[in-house]
């Protein structure tokens, strides 16, 4: 089973390095580019079979490590 | 008056660390990252600069979570000092010790160079041979030092007079121009600025050297 994770910078919080992306756009002559929020996907391997307690599992995983939910928010995706 | 200096893979101040500490009469001992304990009769632990990890997912997020780390824990919670510089600052956050989040410079780039901070506070046991208010010159050296916290936090850290240092010139974009903070009980100081590196004629100035030297008046009065 796999699980893939989505963090990305909450709502409201700057993310520069999407702004340089933004900019770098611009420069390639893609105008239109109103924002850019750069995040991180993350693929884990699970040996079980029990989606809804893997689920539970990741979740823990992103409040401890994954994601620092301080500036960050996650996605799980069970597949 | 012993101090502990947590070495990560990656870390590259720690021996700069080590060196500031024995000029302040502290005896410091190195301390693997591996280790679950800290050595016994540790008055301070120092958690160095450097890239801990290679600053693998976020800076100082793996070396949160190292073996040692839950010691270093266990010490602040019964009260102990730790001194997080740089990359130190980053596992402090990481680790929950101190709040709000370090973030990617606002310019994007690596910075590195002497920068002037003001000294917020002279009520710590870090920064009790300043006068509060008083200018003092360390370098910095990072990528991801944009210090970020929320409205409410900022104005917890303001109301109890928890924010250290403040640059004089931002470089990194962050928030109230914070470049230090303290905890609750004010026995643990992050900060991104190297006082380590400011102790020694050679290396251009002096002025992180009372920091260390207040560190060792602290302990040696406790």
């Amino acid at each position: 089973m796999k699980a893939v994770v989505h963090v990305m910078l909450k709502p409201g919080v700057l993310d520069p390095q999407g702004e340089a992306v933004r900019h770098a756009l611009g420069s390639l002559g893609f105008g239109g580019v109103e924002g850019v929020r750069q995040g991180k996907v993350i693929e884990l391997d699970l040996a079980g079979s029990d989606a809804e307690a893997a689920e539970v599992e990741v979740k823990q995983m992103c409040e401890k490590l994954l994601a620092n939910t301080v500036i960050e928010s996650y996605r799980i995706e069970i597949a | 008056m012993r101090a502990a200096v947590v070495v990560f893979p990656g870390s590259n101040c720690d021996r700069d660390l080590a060196v500031a500490f024995r000029a302040a009469g502290i005896d410091p001992v190195m301390v693997w990252h591996k280790e679950t304990s800290l050595p016994d009769g540790v008055d301070i632990v120092g958690l160095p600069g450097g890239f801990s990890y290679g600053d693998y997912l976020r800076c100082g997020a793996i070396a949160a979570r190292s073996p040692i780390c839950r010691a270093v824990i266990a010490h602040a919670d019964r009260g102990g000092m730790v001194l997080g510089i740089c990359n130190g600052f980053q596992v402090l956050v990481e680790s929950g010790l101190l709040p709000g989040a370090l973030m990617r410079n606002a310019g994007l780039k690596f910075l590195c160079k002497p920068v002037t901070l003001n000294v917020v506070t002279s009520n710590s046991p870090f920064t009790a041979g300043y006068e509060a208010g008083q200018d003092v010159v360390y370098p910095i050296a990072h990528h991801d030092g944009n210090y970020t916290a929320d409205p409410e936090l900022l104005a917890r850290l303001d109301g109890d007079d928890r924010v250290a240092y403040r640059y004089a010139d931002n470089p990194n974009g962050s928030v109230g121009d914070i470049a230090g903070i303290l905890s609750e009980n004010r026995r643990v100081l992050g900060l991104m600025p190297h006082p380590e590196r400011a102790i020694d004629p050679m290396q251009g100035g002096t002025d992180g050297m009372l920091l260390f030297s207040a560190i060792s008046g602290a302990l040696e009065t406790a």
